[in-house]
């Protein structure tokens, strides 16, 4: 993924720094809030969401069942419309494909609609490497970009930014990209769009190439599609003579019908609108109507190896929405930042650790971001069982086992740290097993039960923090058991 | 071996698990939601379209074939607008009255020359009423994607009810994925400054939808 992110430190680390930042706090706060109710708003008014759900969650189950087959058909129909598929393993060979087609066009500056694909894959770094400009032309993605930010949502990259940081961004930094921003430009939301829509018109109207990413890639059809607010998409779509769009394996979706469930489904989990303001289908080229060349670029890059898991593969049901990001509790606290990854949240918790496997510090430490709550699973729009994920990663993390990697079969060993809680769990296992000994240990609890600390000591005194140790009955329960015969004779 | 058998192989390894005999598509994707969210009568739907075209900040008008002529020319009047491009296949009716000068649109139309004229007038493919959705296909009423994109001004007619569906389903079933489609519910807007909608980005910040049918109240500007 993005260099940017690389030696992040451990989730619990990142998220102490950001929980102390109370700038930050406040505005993820006031953002969170204002869409949750939203959301359920826009949720309430299709009596059929719970259908819409199971039907999204089927179509995606159903497609990655078959990934190989409706990858081909894609593959045939895109470029029977006139499109060109090239297929990436993983980032840096997207990456040199997208670099060779610009070079091709003689062109030195592309500009691009927000991407998730191309941020996981460092695309605008890798770019630059080769002395290409790419312009951000979403109005998030350009506050991060011209702030030298890092993005920490998934629908809006600058969320963690108020008005009044964006305002400053825009003075200080527009002028050395293009168009400065206007004189006296106050922090009204409508004044600060009124200048990214002057900034960006005029490389938006140069533009020879545009790169995109897709919502959704229609096997049957070969169409694509890119759902967005702003009109930058409309822009980089139609704009360019060229357009090369990156986009995931497990974008696809069979049939054309199939996206009459996500055009419902999609626009109110993300934006909490009953549809967004622009949506552009577009099947490889028109003659006479947008770019004369179109690529599509077809990226795995952890894709399959998170298929190879019967549990986890269900993160690539994953449609972008951003809806688990705005409900949960943890990430409305910790921020974006501190998953360390373009895809914040919960569903980065199971999406990063999958992609990039659980073997850095960062990504063992992201299925514990969670306090299992389960908001993200109810609101999720095509029914990801988040908390599921998480516990089966954290599971792989303590006791290591078999993952694939790169396509190849490894064998992961447990995690450092977690000692102590399999040590505990050994001595659960050989204490169960073996009820004399169980027994003794049980009374000795209970008769020394007076002197027993309120508090751990040594590595248990964080948990014990904020916590009371469970008291120990006068009486273990078996012997209460025995001695009243399961309370039948009434006695205490 | 190239990428595309390496990809390939690595999804067909991961399957391994999934039978030969799975579930066919068919089977496999329950489609027991519905086909549209009430009963309405046609008139209902139109109605339905209205209130949420206006709903998300598009300026509706609703007039008689008729009165088009003379609804689109005060529009543009009102507006102020000076130049007003043409997609070639617009019936030439529907700008009779308007003092505009008229700009058709070439193939070798600059993005900068769009970004001079002051309005476009356009029809549509199809619309659906729940959604406050107009959705355009470059049919030659409707021309190239870039003209309703780069004015400041769209002015796009939809013919009631003849047009007007109620729902997202129902207009996929309309539209021919093969031509480019443009689905505009609103003008261009942002949700990207503290997740809260401020219209008026990159694309036309005043959208005007013109609702046409022997039915509808002369010249009307409803809500």
């Amino acid at each position: 993924m993005s260099g940017t992110f690389v030696g992040m430190p451990a989730f619990p680390e990142a998220a102490h720094e950001a929980v102390n930042n109370q700038t930050l706090r406040g505005n993820l706060r006031h953002a969170t809030h204002t869409i949750r109710a939203k959301r359920a708003k826009a949720v309430t008014e299709v009596s059929d969401w719970a259908e819409l759900r199971e039907a999204g969650k089927r179509i995606k189950d159903h497609t990655l069942r078959h990934l190989d087959r409706y990858l081909e058909q894609l593959e045939t129909s895109v470029t029977a419309a006139g499109g060109t598929v090239h297929w990436a393993a993983d980032a840096d060979e997207a990456n040199r494909i997208v670099a060779d087609l610009v070079k091709a066009t003689g062109e030195s500056e592309v500009v691009k609609v927000k991407s998730m694909a191309t941020q996981e894959i460092g695309l605008n770094e890798a770019l630059l490497e080769e002395g290409i400009h790419a312009y951000e032309t979403d109005l998030a993605e350009l506050i991060v970009q011209l702030g030298k930010d890092r993005p920490s949502h998934i629908l809006v990259p600058a969320i963690h930014r108020n008005r009044g940081e964006i305002r400053d961004i825009f003075e200080r930094e527009m002028s050395e990209w293009g168009r400065p921003a206007p004189e006296g430009l106050t922090d009204t939301p409508a004044e600060l769009a009124e200048a990214a829509r002057l900034h960006l018109r005029e490389k938006f109207l140069r533009a020879k190439v545009g790169i995109s990413g897709a919502n959704f890639m229609v096997a049957e059809t070969g169409t694509l599609v890119v759902v967005e607010s702003e009109g930058n998409g409309r822009m980089c779509l139609t704009l360019p003579e060229t357009l090369i769009s990156v986009v995931g394996i497990e974008k696809i979706v069979p049939t054309w019908q199939d996206l009459e469930v996500f055009m419902q489904t999609l626009p109110r989990s993300s934006t909490a609108e009953r549809m967004n303001p622009y949506t552009t289908m577009w099947t490889g080229t028109t003659d006479g109507d947008g770019p004369r060349d179109f690529h599509l670029v077809l990226l795995d890059n952890g894709r399959t190896d998170t298929l190879a898991d019967e549990v986890g593969r269900q993160a690539l049901r994953c449609i972008r929405c951003s809806a688990c990001l705005n409900v949960c509790p943890v990430y409305e606290r910790a921020g974006g930042h501190a998953y360390g990854s373009v895809y914040p949240g919960p569903i980065g918790a199971i999406l990063s650790p999958q992609l990039r496997g659980v073997t850095s510090e960062i990504d063992a430490s992201l299925p514990y971001a969670s306090s299992l709550c389960g908001a993200c699973y109810d609101v999720c729009p095509v029914a990801i069982d988040i908390p599921e994920v998480l516990v089966h990663l954290r599971e792989r993390v303590v006791q290591g086992g078999e993952v694939m990697s790169k396509g190849n079969k490894v064998v992961l060993k447990p995690a450092k740290g977690h000692a102590a809680e399999r040590a505990a769990m050994r001595a659960a296992r050989w204490a169960f097993g073996r009820p004399g000994a169980l027994r003794a240990g049980q009374r000795l609890a209970s008769r020394t039960r007076r002197l027993h600390p309120r508090s751990l000591p040594g590595p248990g005194k964080a948990w014990s923090g904020t916590r009371d140790l469970p008291a120990v009955p006068a009486e273990p329960f078996r012997d209460w058991w025995q001695r009243t015969q399961g309370g039948k004779d009434g006695a205490k | 071996m190239s990428s595309r058998e390496r990809i390939l192989g690595r999804v067909r390894r991961a399957l391994a698990d999934v039978p030969r005999d799975d579930m066919p598509y068919e089977q496999a994707v329950p489609r027991d939601y519905l086909r549209e969210h009430g009963e309405r009568s046609v008139a209902d739907t139109v109605d339905l379209l209205a209130e949420n075209l206006a709903d998300y900040r598009a300026i509706v008008h609703r007039c008689t074939p008729a009165d088009l002529a003379a609804t689109i020319a005060g529009m543009l009047a009102a507006r102020g607008a000076k130049t007003v491009l043409v997609p070639p296949g617009l019936d030439a009716g529907w700008l009779a009255e308007v003092d505009a000068e008229r700009i058709a649109d070439r193939a070798e139309s600059t993005p900068h020359e769009l970004d001079r004229v002051d309005s476009v007038v356009t029809a549509c493919a199809v619309a659906a009423a729940e959604t406050g959705t107009i959705v355009l296909d470059g049919s030659p009423d409707q021309g190239r994607r870039r003209i309703t994109l780069v004015p400041d001004h769209h002015i796009c007619v939809v013919r009631v009810p003849e047009q007007v569906v109620s729902s997202v389903p129902q207009a996929l079933e309309r539209l021919d994925p093969a031509r480019p489609l443009t689905w505009i519910t609103g003008p261009s807007a942002t949700s990207d400054i503290e997740l809260d909608r401020v219209e008026g980005v990159h694309g036309p910040r005043t959208l005007e939808v013109v609702l046409v049918g022997e039915d509808q109240a002369s010249a009307d500007v409803s809500v």
